[in-house]
């Protein structure tokens, strides 16, 4: 795979207060393939990546060294906004979470948001966003019911509609699949690999299995720090360090 | 083994039947105040009747003739100010709600909420002084009447006393809202403006209407601030610059100068039952709303 890198981190450190939860981190993220990231609980993997669109920056005491950029340009720059960052690089979350709302205005938000005003246009984008999603064939005759009563798969599926919809260019999946049952995890991952096509994709996941299916790239986190970032035939079959061997033959995590 | 005096089950019982008694107090005496309002108020109607008090646009007890007693001129002199204390402080209240809930730094949240709810316990006397010495000359200066004290005022001043209650409770129901409503937003490139415009408010809906009915209610059942700055003319009010005499007001002033069981005495009762009436159902709408939102969450 020929890649070229889309993003970038560059000796990251990160901190909660004055505790340091990113050690030294480089890694890079590459286009139009799915960069997974795994560790154990704690190991510093979810915050990392709300690291790449600023989602950070929301917690109180929170510092950031090193530097983070998108296609050569660091994301805190001064000209580079919160806001246009995050149209950039869509996430979608571990938890579902739509909004309260229907279906079509859960998908219709972020282009409203963003300053669309032609309802034509947004009602395209909308159909599009969850064909896309693979969620169209299963709602598309209760488009104006409550988002939350669609089950917790569908939900989440919402929410990768609702992100995909904004057309990002990186999207940051947080662990997807960690509140999903086997069939919807399923249904997630064959999508992701199918938005691989378009997107540059990082996902966080405890999964090992999850890791192995769905992604080009891998990187183990542990205690904050990177311990090693491959190909991920590489890293599931040849590790190079024995804690990431441990690792992914379940010797402890 | 020797019996006690008391055994261990009565006592459970004594103490299960002490705290009941003092949770039924509270209810006796909300009935006990109903039942009071409603005796007074059932001889006022010996003389005049429903439809006269409810349909009658004059309030003239004292006339030499034939005294009316008609509701209307008070009850739309307390909705007046009401609704113009609401239209002040329901904007108000829920702006500085969404600051303090999602702009204001730790520390200005740490002073400034603390501030509030001083506001809430100044004693309305206070409030009607400065309504006054301070808003009355203002709005005399401002539209050129007489000396300021009418319906614009009291609704001013109404609307700082609500401010507290609108404020600190809509300011829990944004707090409440769950935080992935907000990153969800903030991640599809919302500002923090549009997250809580558009996700915050909306989902907090409810608890801020229901702190929107109990600033009402606290509005309309609020005497001694209109007392002193309404100018407490008795007639049908026209204008918000027009001085008014709201239902509260009227109890105060007549009920001490009133002949003791006559027409007009019995008649203040009946407003008292009116003015508990609507009070009531604002009070039970906003705590269904509020319980409604409660179990939402």
């Amino acid at each position: 795979m020929a890649n070229n890198i889309r993003m970038k981190a560059e000796h990251v450190d990160f901190y909660y207060g004055s505790n340091q939860t990113l050690k030294d981190i480089t890694l890079d993220i590459y286009d139009h393939a799915v960069t997974a990231i795994i560790g154990p609980s704690g190991c510093g993997k979810s915050t990392f990546i709300r690291l790449l669109n600023r989602m950070n920056e929301l917690v109180p005491n929170s510092k950031l060294e090193g530097v983070i950029s998108i296609d050569g340009e660091s994301i805190v720059a001064e000209h580079m906004d919160p806001v246009d960052l995050r149209r950039k690089v869509g996430m979608v979350f571990q938890k579902p979470n739509p909004f309260p709302k229907s279906i079509f205005e859960n998908i219709a938000y972020g282009l409203k948001v963003n300053g669309q005003k032609d309802k034509g246009l947004i009602e395209q984008r909308v159909i599009l966003s969850l064909k896309k999603a693979a969620l169209w064939d299963e709602v598309k005759d209760r488009l104006h019911d409550s988002a939350l009563r669609l089950s917790g798969g569908q939900q989440q599926r919402l929410c990768i509609a609702r992100c995909l919809a904004i057309e990002p260019e990186v999207i940051l999946f947080d662990e997807p699949c960690a509140s999903l049952d086997p069939i919807s995890t399923s249904k997630v991952e064959a999508l992701i690999l199918e938005l691989k096509k378009d997107y540059t994709i990082v996902i966080v996941t405890h999964n090992m299995q999850q890791a192995a299916r769905v992604s080009d790239f891998t990187g183990f986190f542990y205690m904050g720090e990177l311990i090693e970032f491959d190909k991920t035939e590489v890293i599931f079959t040849r590790p190079k360090d024995k804690r990431t061997e441990d690792y992914i033959t379940g010797r402890f995590g | 083994m020797i019996k006690p005096f008391i055994t261990r089950k009565h006592q459970e019982k004594l103490i299960e039947w002490f705290f009941f008694l003092n949770g039924i107090v509270v209810v006796a005496i909300l009935a006990g105040i109903f039942m009071l309002l409603l005796m007074n108020a059932i001889p006022a109607f010996r003389e005049v009747s429903i439809a006269h008090f409810l349909s009658k646009p004059i309030w003239n007890p004292d006339a030499y003739d034939q005294p009316t007693y008609g509701l209307l001129p008070m009850l739309v002199s307390s909705l007046m100010v009401t609704v113009g204390s609401l239209v002040v402080a329901i904007p108000l209240g829920i702006g500085t709600a969404a600051y303090l809930s999602d702009v204001a730094s730790p520390r200005v949240r740490e002073i400034a909420k603390p501030a509030v709810e001083i506001l809430a316990g100044i004693p309305s006397v206070v409030v009607g002084f400065l309504g006054i010495v301070l808003v009355g000359p203002v709005i005399s200066k401002l539209t050129g009447t007489y000396n300021g004290l009418n319906a614009l005022n009291g609704s001013i001043l109404l609307a700082v006393m609500a401010l507290p209650t609108i404020i600190s409770l809509s300011e829990d129901a944004l707090t409440s809202v769950p935080r992935s409503y907000e990153e969800a937003s903030l991640a599809l490139g919302a500002s923090r403006w549009q997250t809580v415009i558009l996700v915050k408010i909306p989902a907090a809906a409810s608890g801020i209407l229901a702190a929107c009915m109990l600033g009402m209610g606290r509005a309309i059942g609020e005497t001694m601030t209109v007392l002193m700055a309404t100018g407490n003319a008795a007639e049908f009010p026209h204008s918000f610059l027009g001085p008014v005499k709201t239902m509260t007001s009227t109890i105060a002033i007549e009920l001490g100068e009133v002949a003791y069981y006559t027409t007009h005495f019995y008649m203040l009762f009946a407003v008292g039952l009116i003015l508990f009436i609507i009070t009531f159902i604002i009070n039970l709408i906003s705590d269904i709303i509020f319980h409604k939102h409660t179990r939402l969450q």
